[in-house]
Order: structure tokens, then C-alpha cells, then sequence
């Protein structure tokens, strides 16, 4: 029987933590991810996730969810206790709502940093010093389709194309050289 | 230019891609409608000097398709629409 190994995005068995000046750059690999898209006249069974606003993040517990278009959220949840997360959606919500595996098509990174507008000023056109914490969008960041959701002024979490994952960390890493 | 998303507010072109005619919603049924009504479909466009219903698909943002009136002399947006709705209240949609 093959013996496998998980590998990260970047190809690593340890997830990243890249430095550059005042900036941490910290990648997440246990965070697991689905899509739930409500279907047309449904409505999803109170209580199992946050239903957000445009826009916006909202925080819970097991799960987190930030919204992506009209009635479609990305669910987050500990990855060691929600492995299988979208199964585990499939079944509380049923046919009320189409559920997708998303947690291998993404590489999360994690930014922290006392100021990230430098950051993000130089990436992508959002405005991210005039933006209220918890929102969320996707963006263009250095050709890549991304999802940023703000966490603070310091701190923001950036879902990238996993098959880009270095392209990505290298964007990140460049624009931090500028900016610190 | 800026095209004012109905949900997410003003966004830069950019983000968007554009399909054309927003005739392209009012498909005929290939089974009845017959040839002409469907060569019409696919091959004929008006063209416009002033306002223009088109197609917009907002890629990088919330990946909704929008009709987008805009005029096409002067560029300027006049009225923006998901198409959902539109094709909804055309009775398109299922």
C-alpha cells in the first residue's frame, strides 16, 4: 500500500511562516473550506453558519463563513476537527443548499503587520485603510484572483489560486520589500 | 471607467468582462422558433450610437452577470442590472 505524505501548497510537510521587516506572513493549512450556495426558494436550516452580508466576514463557532455572491458563503473550520467539513454541511443542510469542497484549491495566507495599507496599496485596488474590519472581497492581487478578508488594520487573511501558491507568497513578499 | 455593481457599489472596469447585446438572454427555443429566429440569435447585432443594454460578467469581484445600460457615444453608465433579475422578470429563468 502506497505510504503518502501531505505536502503543503508550497510543496513543504510545514506550513510557511515567511518574515520580511514588520511583516509576517504566516500560511494556514488548517483551515478547511466549502462553499454553500442556497438554491433557489430554499432556505438553510437556522444555526449551522454565519449568513453574512455582502461584503462581509463573520466569525462563529465550529464555523466562520464570508460572503462570495448573493446567497453563496465560503464556510472556514478547524481542519483537524472538520476534515469533512462539506460532507458534514451536505448533511445539515440536505437539498436545500449546493455544498462544495473547497479546502485543496486554495492557499490561505495569513498577513500581520502593525499597518498592512502599504501592502495592499501597492497589490490591488482595494482601499484597504478605509475598509471596516470583517470585510471581505475578491480581488485582483499582482494577476491572481484572490479572496482578502480584513481582520484588523493589522492583520488580513488572503485566499489565493492554490496552484499559484509561491507566485502569490513571492507578490506578497516583493511588495512588502517596497512598502517596509 | 466605474461600473456601479447594484450589490457591491462602484467597481473599476477592470474587474469585468464584457460579452456583448444583452439580447443574448432572450435565446429562442431551437425547436420551435426556427432557423431565422435563431440565425437572427446568433448572428445579428445592432449597433448602436447611444444607449446599449449589454452583457457584463464581474470576474473578480462577486462573479454575477449584469446588464449594463450604457451609452455608447459618450461611455457614460446609465443603469446597471443583474441579469438575474432581468431574466427573471422576462419570465428567461427557470
Amino acid at each position: 500500500m502506497a505510504s503518502l505524505m501531505a505536502m503543503t501548497a508550497l510543496g513543504a510537510r510545514e506550513a510557511a511562516v515567511v518574515t520580511v521587516g514588520p511583516l509576517s506572513i504566516a500560511e494556514r493549512v488548517d483551515v478547511a473550506v466549502a462553499s454553500v450556495a442556497v438554491r433557489r426558494g430554499r432556505v438553510l436550516a437556522a444555526g449551522v453558519i454565519p449568513q453574512p452580508g455582502p461584503s462581509r466576514w463573520e466569525a462563529g463557532k465550529p464555523f466562520s463563513a464570508f460572503w462570495v455572491t448573493p446567497d453563496m458563503w465560503f464556510v472556514e473550520a478547524d481542519f483537524a476537527a472538520h476534515e469533512l467539513l462539506a460532507d458534514g454541511l451536505k448533511a445539515s443542510f440536505g437539498d436545500a443548499a449546493s455544498v462544495t469542497e473547497q479546502t485543496d484549491a486554495w492557499v490561505i495566507f495569513d498577513l500581520s503587520a502593525p499597518d498592512l495599507a502599504p501592502v495592499f496599496e501597492r497589490l490591488c485596488n482595494v482601499d484597504f485603510q478605509a475598509l471596516p474590519e470583517g470585510y471581505a472581497t475578491r480581488t485582483v492581487l499582482d494577476h491572481l484572483g484572490v479572496y482578502l478578508i480584513k481582520h484588523g488594520s493589522g492583520a488580513a487573511r488572503v485566499y489565493g489560486p492554490r496552484s499559484s501558491a509561491q507566485s502569490l507568497l513571492h507578490a506578497l513578499k516583493i511588495a512588502a520589500r517596497s512598502a517596509f | 471607467m466605474i461600473i456601479h455593481h447594484p450589490i457591491l457599489g462602484p467597481r473599476d472596469a477592470q474587474e469585468f468582462v464584457y460579452l456583448g447585446d444583452a439580447s443574448l438572454i432572450n435565446r429562442p427555443d431551437g425547436m420551435t422558433a426556427g432557423v431565422e429566429a435563431f440565425h437572427d440569435y446568433a448572428y445579428n447585432r445592432d449597433n448602436p450610437a447611444g444607449d446599449h443594454r449589454e452583457l457584463w460578467y464581474h470576474e473578480q469581484g462577486d462573479r454575477s452577470w449584469l446588464v449594463v445600460t450604457r451609452n455608447t457615444v459618450t461611455h457614460e453608465i446609465i443603469k446597471v442590472e443583474l441579469a438575474r433579475d432581468v431574466a427573471r422578470a422576462q419570465g428567461r429563468s427557470k
